[in-house]
């Protein structure tokens, strides 16, 4: 069967790339762009290690075609810092050692982004719920939980700061 | 030059860096998607490796074709068990080269039939299917007690008891017995006023790293080059690549990835020997990532459990005999962690008759592998259900009665060494002072405790320290990083040479180019490369007090080491400017060349480990679900070199036990198949399912290391069985004896 172009934009970038029918985004991601920080954790949408966002939505990108990002926007953890500043969560994560092995990191971050987006003061409860999706086998949560708390706290602050 | 004469005997208490929360040197690279784990990296020309796998949970092989698939275009090699044609000695090689591809029959649904290497994922798997095996279906068992029994089909037609005195004459799936223990027992029991005599049973469960085994294998014919492996041990897959496949352990570097979560379960080979076996046989580069379906039927679940544990008490609440019978089974072939299971059973305690059996049984599942504190949670779990009922049936409070019996230093443990500075009672102490001890409960809550121990470990370990020109400092190990070790040993390495944190960087490095080191297992990475590089940082001091008596002119012995610089002592003290560390790096080609610190040892005196959790629950009767309301771990750490890391070592042991006590279960069908290899139906605890983990860092410093530090990776997951399972027991009532507490489980209890 023959491969499918598809054109689609990659954390601002516009990106072409081909793919088979049956590649996921996952696969497009990691095997073709080898764009290797979107991670696969079970490849049926269980735990979360390949979240990205697709205009603006949280999926995981097992569970979708590489041939249904066409022009779209997809956002990946490559895309996260902007250039040398981290993004606050990222910074958050490393200050509360919310992570252990590092292979869930890059799906909690773009989860929790995506949270933080749309509710920038989650209750303790939301934000567990929001991450609910997301698996860590290593830190139980609790560092994880707080990280993300603690960046809405300093990113509200920073705001009326602005305001 | 003169050290001082007590750090080399006495714990170092007072500290710069070891106790202080850093960043760790690989963060940068984890939250920015750039860190390589095992499935991250591709070579030119590399194909893509897969693995025929056992639909039967039993069956013979009567043949296997290949032929069809080898001639399909785009397919450069097929692998089969004849492609391990080495002989092992029998023992544990032997059993893994049957289990990384069958031999004559599959022993389990999933077992490895054969491989083939492809251009594409896709031709490798349409090769896959045209692939024939003709099986004959033997009837199979998949639980321990049924596994036992005298007409239980057998796995090993010639597998005859080990540990029996006379020897059985026949085979049996009941691969050794154990015992341990000393005093007598029923000389105990006569003495007792109040005896709990009660039956456990505990499900297999998976480790459940989030990263799937995944390695790329690039060998040439005469079988030297190089793997990229996620692996607890880099070492361990090179000798056992090696020794399957008869190449010279010195021709194959491999360098182990980041790894993605192991827990134990990536401590032995699966993939690897077929990835390289693959890339001799066809030229090229060869990647095997499994899939999450693979991890689940094909590699180390741990074992599942059957237990019988009886313990008798005087009236004013001593233990006067403790008895403990373990059947574990581990999968299809001997190995499982029943020996440290009953060795840990009854570790807690301070008993005068103790005894504990073990059977290590095998059945039709895959071969277990370590799992955190390998035996020891289902072990404790049953022990301290018993230890909370006699308390209660003596009308004494848990931890009392805990105490009143507690090992320290001094007692005799259950599975013989004396102890000594031990942190149990320290625990225990702490639990009952701690708020959540003497919080109320609320209605269906029910609170439980319990204790946990493990034993730890050192074994062999290589550090090269190297000092670079600019007095930054590159210290390079081969024990992979599980969570967070660099920066372990960057503040140690920091702290003895009194440089700050950040001028150290830490690395695992291949096995060609640093001294052998076991796998990071037994909580051993932080003990032993700590205590290593804390030597190797000493060699390196050494050599640089030397050379700033060469540059000063005067001797060696005149030169002290203090807060990263060389000073003139004694008679010199004064008499020249001290030079720091970068000033004796910079003049290093001109006082004899690069300056380095080496280590290559096998550490002991690792110093066993102790915690108390307290553990508070709510049960929904209508639906038999349990929540954890309130949970809070207790445990000895020696001393906390990055605590961060040790909380969260705490806490993900507790979660994992959490796990285990309340979802998590191997399912097998009546055809011995799994039924529940996914994340979906193997439910691990999701963030939802959990409060916060409160933690306590108590430090009773380990004589066997110069910071005092023990490992904490493992204890952490050997209270939490217990103490849900005895809070779910308080809350709705009733004694429960098996786990997982799943909510039908937990429904057919309460009716």
């Amino acid at each position: 069967m023959s491969q499918i172009h598809v054109t689609t934009t990659i954390n601002g970038d516009t990106t072409e790339y081909l793919c088979n029918p049956e590649d996921t985004l996952l696969d497009v991601l990691r095997d073709t762009l080898r764009m290797t920080g979107t991670k696969e954790g079970c490849g049926t949408g269980d735990c979360g290690a390949c979240s990205v966002t697709v205009d603006g939505r949280l999926v995981c990108s097992c569970l979708m075609l590489g041939a249904e990002a066409e022009g779209k926007s997809v956002e990946t953890i490559e895309g996260m810092a902007d250039g040398e500043e981290l993004h606050p969560l990222q910074t958050k994560f490393l200050e509360h050692a919310a992570l252990q092995c590092g292979i869930c990191t890059p799906g909690f971050l773009v989860a929790a982004k995506s949270l933080l987006e749309r509710n920038p003061d989650p209750t303790e409860e939301e934000t567990r719920y929001w991450l609910a999706g997301n698996l860590c086998r290593c830190t139980g949560y609790d560092k994880i939980i707080r990280a993300v708390l603690d960046t809405a706290a300093e990113m509200r602050q920073e705001k009326s700061n602005a305001a | 030059m003169p050290l001082d004469s007590d750090q080399d005997t006495k714990p170092r208490t007072s500290f710069k860096y070891v106790g202080t929360r850093p960043i760790r040197p690989d963060g940068l690279e984890k939250v920015t998607g750039k860190a390589k784990f095992g499935a991250d990296t591709f070579a030119t020309g590399m194909l893509h490796g897969l693995i025929l796998r056992s639909p039967h949970a039993h069956a013979r092989i009567k043949s296997i074709d290949t032929s069809k698939a080898a001639a399909l275009p785009g397919v450069k090699a097929v692998v089969t068990a004849d492609d391990f044609k080495i002989e092992q000695e029998p023992g544990e090689m032997a059993n893994v080269r049957a289990n990384i591809m069958a031999r004559g029959k599959v022993l389990y649904d999933g077992h490895a039939v054969a491989a083939v290497a492809a251009v594409s994922k896709s031709v490798a798997r349409a090769a896959l299917k045209l692939i024939k095996v003709d099986y004959e279906v033997l009837p199979h068992v998949t639980d321990v007690d049924e596994a036992m029994a005298d007409d239980a089909p057998l796995l090993h037609e010639g597998m005859i008891t080990e540990g029996v005195e006379p020897a059985p004459t026949k085979p049996s799936n009941i691969a050794t017995r154990y015992e341990f223990g000393h005093g007598d027992v029923d000389a105990g029991f006569a003495k007792a006023d109040v005896i709990v005599e009660r039956e456990f049973k505990t499900a297999a469960t998976h480790q459940g790293y989030i990263e799937p085994h995944a390695c790329l294998a690039n060998l040439s014919s005469d079988g030297s080059g190089d793997i990229w492996v996620c692996t607890q041990g880099h070492f361990m897959i090179r000798d056992s690549v090696c020794s399957l496949l008869g190449i010279d352990f010195s021709k194959v570097r491999v360098q182990s990835s980041e790894i993605g979560g192991g827990f134990g379960g990536k401590t032995t080979v699966f993939i690897e020997p077929v990835a390289a076996a693959l890339s001799i046989k066809s030229g090229h580069p060869v990647k095997i990532v499994m899939s999450r379906e693979e991890v689940f039927r094909a590699t180390g679940p741990t074992a599942s459990s059957s237990s019988r544990i009886k313990i008798g008490a005087t009236k004013d609440g001593r233990i006067v005999a403790a008895d403990g019978l373990f059947k574990y089974q581990g999968g299809a072939f001997p190995g499982s962690p029943v020996e440290f299971g009953a060795m840990a059973a009854f570790a807690c305690y301070d008993l005068e008759n103790v005894r504990a059996v073990g059977y290590d049984v095998v059945t039709n599942r895959p071969k277990q592998a370590a799992y955190r504190a390998p035996g020891a949670p289902m072990a404790c779990y049953a022990v301290d259900n018993v230890i909370q009922e006699l308390a209660d049936k003596l009308g004494m409070d848990g931890i009392d009665f805990r105490l009143k019996n507690a090992a320290d230093a001094g007692t005799k443990s259950s599975y013989g060494p004396v102890y000594p500075a031990i942190g149990l009672k320290t625990t225990l102490e702490a639990a009952k002072k701690h708020p959540h001890y003497s919080a109320p409960i609320g209605a269906n809550q029910g609170r439980g405790v319990a204790c946990g121990f493990w034993f730890n470990f050192g074994g062999q370990t290589s550090v090269s320290l190297n000092i670079s020109p600019d007095g930054t400092v590159n210290l390079t190990t081969g024990t992979p990083d599980i969570g967070g070790s660099r920066s372990s040993y960057c503040l140690m390495a920091a702290e003895e040479l009194g440089i700050p944190y950040e001028h150290v960087r830490a690395s695992i490095v291949d096995t060609g180019v640093i001294g052998y080191n076991d796998v990071t297992d037994g909580s051993r990475v932080t003990f032993a490369g700590g205590l290593a590089t804390i030597n190797a940082a000493r060699n390196a001091i050494k050599e640089m007090c030397s050379r700033a008596a060469q540059m000063w002119g005067i001797d060696v012995e005149a030169v002290k080491w203090e807060d990263g610089y060389a000073k003139p002592s004694g008679a010199n003290a004064g008499d020249h400017e001290p030079l720091s560390l970068a000033q004796i790096a910079a003049d290093a080609p001109n006082t004899g060349g690069p300056i380095a610190g080496h280590v290559e040892c096998n550490a002991d005196g690792a110093g066993v480990s102790f915690a108390t959790h307290i553990c508070d629950v709510e049960v929904d009767r209508e639906t038999g679900r349990t929540s954890i309301k309130r949970y809070t771990v207790l445990q000895d750490a020696g001393k906390a070199v990055h605590p961060s890391y040790v909380e969260g070592q705490y806490q993900g042991g507790a979660v994992q036990g959490i796990g285990w006590a309340l979802n998590e279960e191997y399912i097998y069908n009546d055809k011995g198949l799994l039924d529940n290899a996914g994340f979906l139906d193997y439910r691990i605890p999701v963030a939802s399912d959990l409060p916060m983990i409160d933690t306590q860092i108590l430090e009773i410093p380990n004589p066997g290391h110069p910071y005092g530090v023990r490992g904490v990776g493992e204890t952490s997951i050997v209270p939490p069985l217990a103490a849900v399972s005895i809070a779910v027991s308080k809350a709705v009532g009733v004694q429960l004896s098996e786990l997982p507490i799943s909510p039908p489980k937990l429904l057919k209890a309460l009716s």
